[in-house]
């Protein structure tokens, strides 16, 4: 079983960063693993996008036409990807950001005020820990406490802000729960 | 050590320290500027060297110098970078020293682009440089090959004395992927006193070595290229390697690609069989030597109407397909360049293409 996951919003929202930790979560609990940037001639402030396939088999095509599950941080990212996701996929939408819906009435949509979110948590930057773990919880692709250790991991060198990220992290779930 | 997870840039250095290469020579060049990054750091951290050339012309030659004493060195680069260092190559490789050049390789002609591409199958495979001389080339389809390759392209260059490239494309470099470093490729240093000028001191013989690609008495020259292609219609004979996919039963088609090409080729491959149409693959892991026997054989079996050779380039590798088959069947290509890579389902729809009439 393979499935892939896009993640998409403008530079400097951690996009990379929230693939990288799911990517790492997905080695850890043993799946074959790719995690692929979006490396064009893009800016600060342009589009980044960065897919991760996780597997129980080895892993072919790092090209991939139809991701299983999109996690969208702004509008471009939403209307550039919503179309193409799988059905039955879960479409994560940041709805601070975006006014509007995927137009899909076969995926699993969630759209939640991220960045909001993020703000009460303690701050904007934590955007895409809200996101990432909102998206783990509502997909179920890996189990959140698993999640929660790699999120830990990755700040052990910045340990002020594995609070913030612990909480960003309760945000997310919650909200993928309940809505 | 188990698994980590690294981007192949940073894999690629990696790898080259646990061979045992402690010296380093580059220019910084996109999709490949972070080995230089992370050897900066690591390289320091080993007692190695990293030395950041004013250019890749430079760069070439610094490695010449290095082989030339008997040092283990590599540099990587990427396409215009590698143009840059193709003379230097050609004097290596006449010299006779062994070194390592990685390219990861972006579009071209010119400047082109900083998205994968495999446009520089000729320039690695057939020269780049001027003159009668042969690169070993290795072309790895993922991060934990790229590793391995370069680990094992240091002694497969001392044992030919011969430079080995290791012919990756952006994602290669660009892709993270968990990886090992394997303990058994770790490299001990060999024995170059025969020939490298490093140093009269310790050796038992006091004659000098020269280091040289100046041959001007003709039958001289004549003999050092009969030498050198005594080389490398050796490493035809002990070192081609390849991998065969789905090529056990029958099958209507058969692919020839390499990298990351072929990995979609081979998803393309899946998909075809669960719609019940059987397509082999051989994936050159050496592009010099060329597994011309294995191409050839899979293209020969009966059943198999055509072999496509699928590229990101305008039809290179499928010189040495046509090469290879001798007329067995028909060769057709298929590639895209500039930085699209192909999906699945595009190779599906050509491989379905080439099947009908």
């Amino acid at each position: 079983m393979q499935s892939e996951v896009m993640f998409a919003g403008f530079g400097g929202q951690g996009i990379l960063l929230s693939a990288k930790i799911l990517a790492y979560t997905a080695m850890e609990a043993g799946y074959e693993v790719v995690w692929i940037p979006s490396y064009g001639p893009e800016m600060r402030g342009g589009t980044a996008y960065c897919m991760v396939i996780m597997s129980d088999r080895p892993i072919g095509s790092p090209i991939v036409k139809n991701p299983m599950h999109l996690v969208a941080m702004n509008r471009p990212s939403l209307e550039k990807f919503a179309p193409v996701v799988k059905p039955g996929g879960v479409v994560l939408i940041n709805s601070s950001l975006i006014p509007v819906r995927s137009q899909r009435d076969d995926v699993d949509e969630l759209a939640i005020p991220v960045n909001d979110m993020a703000i009460e948590a303690g701050s904007v930057r934590s955007a895409n820990i809200v996101a990432l773990s909102a998206f783990v919880a509502r997909s179920g692709v890996l189990s959140i406490d698993d999640l929660r250790e790699s999120v830990k991991k990755e700040f052990a060198r910045k340990a002020k802000l594995i609070p913030l990220n612990m909480e960003a992290m309760d945000r997310g779930i919650e909200a993928a729960q309940n809505a | 050590m188990g698994k980590v997870l690294m981007k192949g840039n940073e894999a690629i250095g990696e790898a080259a320290i646990r061979a045992g290469c402690l010296n380093y020579f580059a220019y910084p060049i996109t999709p490949q500027s972070e080995v230089a990054e992370y050897l900066s750091r690591r390289m320091d951290e080993v007692g190695g060297v990293f030395l950041q050339g004013e250019s890749e012309v430079a760069v070439g030659y610094m490695i010449f110098g290095a082989a030339g004493c008997g040092a283990r060195v590599f540099t990587t680069s990427s396409s215009p970078g590698i143009s840059l260092m193709s003379e230097a190559l050609s004097y290596i490789t006449c010299a006779q020293c062994p070194a390592v050049f990685v390219n990861i390789m972006r579009g071209g002609p010119g400047l082109g682009g900083i998205l994968p591409s495999q446009g520089d199958y000729f320039q690695a495979t057939k020269g780049g440089g001027h003159g009668d001389y042969r690169l070993f080339v290795m072309a790895p389809a993922s991060v934990q090959e790229a590793v391995q390759m370069v680990m094992e392209a240091f002694p497969i260059a001392e044992k030919y004395r011969n430079p080995v490239m290791i012919l990756g494309d952006g994602l290669i470099g660009q892709m993270m992927e968990p990886v090992e470093f394997p303990e058994d490729l770790v490299v001990k240093p060999t024995n170059k006193d025969e020939w490298a000028t490093n140093g009269i001191g310790n050796r038992s013989d006091d004659s000098p070595n020269l280091v040289k690609s100046l041959f001007l008495d003709p039958v001289q020259l004549n003999s050092h290229n009969l030498m050198l292609k005594a080389k490398y219609d050796r490493m035809r004979r002990e070192d081609v390697r390849y991998e065969a996919y789905n090529t056990d039963g029958d099958y209507r088609a058969l692919i020839v690609s390499y990298g990351t090409m072929s990995r979609v080729c081979r998803t393309a491959i899946d998909f075809l069989k669960e719609e019940g149409l059987e397509v082999a693959m051989i994936r050159p892991q050496t592009l010099f030597p060329f597994p011309e026997e294995a191409v050839r054989d899979a293209a020969g079996k009966a059943g198999c109407q055509v072999a496509v050779s699928i590229e990101m380039s305008m039809g290179q590798m499928v010189e040495d397909v046509e090469r290879s088959i001798q007329g067995r069947c028909p060769v057709e290509w298929y590639g895209k360049c500039g930085g699209e890579v192909p999906t699945p389902e595009e190779i599906m729809d050509v491989v379905r293409g080439m099947l009908k009439g």
